[in-house]
């Protein structure tokens, strides 16, 4: 029984069909790549998971358990085990300690002075130590989706659901950022991470998934999806409606 | 224009001796209205919230209602709330009509459909994906609520701010709720619009300038506030 599974899932808005039989599944300790173009669906698929949407049809089972569709107190439950960074990361009007806290005190998690602990490691983990009292609001695009990520792992999720986390980020800070992410495979903690980056892909994940207009083309370890992308692009074979943007 | 001059003077100084009466007046007017619209936010904001984030039918519909109950005249406010708390009223036996309580109700009766509608509108104003971060985050229903309202503190602040000068400048429900009774329910618009019909031009004067000062503070204020 995989952690994470997600069977024949669906999304549709209106008659604009978004996601289509979209059949995945993670484990604990696995980095799973989610490539395709801008509009292939890898946003939405992400907001499913986390329970911020209804899919039109199917499920997201976790351990075993179908969390789509259910009450809302179960699927604040089931979202208590995720945490997800969002493609551009808003800070609410705080300092950067609170940001980072918020998800500890909604999720009523340890005392004031503990939360405060974790969450100035998690600053150093994501390199922005000395930044707790600074206006999150005042910061650069790439601070704050750092402050996002260390938000979401200072909450050490059992699924970490990650939407183009380094996109903002100059190369070093990118860099220092998938080093952090390398150092989750192999612990508690399922990855799932949404990107265009297909070198960031080759070196963090295990698996891959190529997701074009809402369908999965291609499935697998990554070496074997992604030498196989590159092989179908150098010998002129595409795969239908994906321009490789590399 | 002499009789205006003298009034004003004679209206300074009550101001500025501390006239007892004056002062007793214009606390309890501010401790009235305090209450009302303290008591108002309690239930109002958070079910501005509510309206707001929750997905229901009829819901443009309600709050095009409660945007048009803005202007709800005060003596009808009035009206409403005597028929409720007077003696054949379904209230009556609480003795709650010409009373400072009576009052409070009234006022917050008043002034719901203004602190609901603008912190539905204030609410509006903050970014979705706020929203969408602190359900991601973990946050349940009310904590969301509690996270968007502290996103448009400002708005709502100034939400409340406009209340209270509605509360505070409102004559038809003191006077028909509170009766105008000297030492007990009198207030700054009762008491002004009785002091005029006495041809007491200096009191009705005094109080005038006291409820305009707190108008310019309140206005001065929201400035401030909606400036953020």
């Amino acid at each position: 029984m995989a952690f994470l599974e997600i069977r024949n899932l669906r999304k549709s808005y209106g008659r604009a069909q978004i996601l289509k039989e979209i059949n995945l599944s993670v484990e604990k300790g696995e980095i799973l790549g989610l490539i395709g173009p801008t509009g292939s669906g890898k946003s939405t698929l992400l907001r499913l998971i986390d329970l911020l949407e209804e899919p039109s049809r199917g499920a997201i089972i976790l351990e075993g358990r179908a969390v789509s569709g259910r009450s809302e107190k179960e699927r604040i439950a089931a979202r208590r085990r995720m945490a997800m960074v969002f493609q551009k990361p808003v800070m609410f009007k705080s300092n950067v300690l609170d940001n980072v806290t918020f998800g500890l005190m909604v999720r009523g998690e340890g005392q004031a002075e503990e939360r405060e602990e974790k969450a100035r490691a998690a600053l150093q983990a994501v390199g922005l130590s000395g930044y707790e009292s600074r206006d999150a609001n005042t910061l650069s695009g790439g601070e704050m989706q750092r402050i996002a990520l260390a938000r979401a792992i200072v909450l050490e999720p059992e699924l970490l659901l990650l939407d183009e986390p380094t996109a903002n980020l100059d190369p070093r800070s990118a860099s220092a950022i998938d080093s952090l992410l390398q150092s989750l495979a192999g612990g508690r903690t399922a990855v799932i991470l949404a990107t265009h980056n297909m070198m960031q892909c080759r070196n963090l994940a295990d698996k891959v998934a190529v997701l074009v207009e809402g369908r999965i083309t291609a499935l697998g370890e990554s070496e074997a999806v992604l030498g196989q992308e590159e092989r179908s692009a150098t010998s002129g074979w595409k795969v239908p409606g994906f321009d490789l943007p590399w | 224009m002499e009789e205006i001059w003298n009034g004003i003077l004679r209206a300074v100084e009550l101001i500025v001796t501390l006239n007892p009466e004056v002062m007793e007046i214009t606390a309890r007017s501010l401790f009235i209205s305090f209450t009302a619209v303290f008591l108002a936010a309690i239930i109002d904001i958070p079910l501005g919230g509510l309206i707001e984030l929750r997905k229901f039918r009829g819901k443009r519909a309600l709050v095009d209602l409660i945007q048009t109950l803005y202007g709800l005249p005060t003596v009808t406010v009035g009206l409403l709330v005597f028929l409720l708390l007077s003696r054949s009223g379904p209230f009556g036996s609480l003795e709650l009509l010409y009373t400072p309580t009576g009052m409070v109700i009234g006022q917050m009766i008043l002034i719901s459909p203004i602190l609901i509608g603008l912190t539905i509108s204030a609410l509006r104003g903050v970014s979705p994906h706020i929203r969408d971060t602190a359900i991601s985050l973990g946050a349940d229903e009310s904590q969301v609520i509690r996270t968007i309202i502290k996103e448009a503190r400002f708005a709502v602040i100034a939400a409340v701010l406009i209340g209270f000068g509605r509360a505070l400048s409102e004559v038809g429900v003191a006077m028909m709720i509170g009766g105008n009774i000297r030492d007990y329910t009198r207030v700054l618009t009762t008491s002004i619009a009785l002091q005029t019909s006495m041809g007491n031009l200096e009191t009705s004067m005094a109080l005038g300038i006291i409820l305009i000062g707190i108008s310019m503070i309140l206005n001065l204020s929201l400035s401030r506030f909606q400036g953020r």
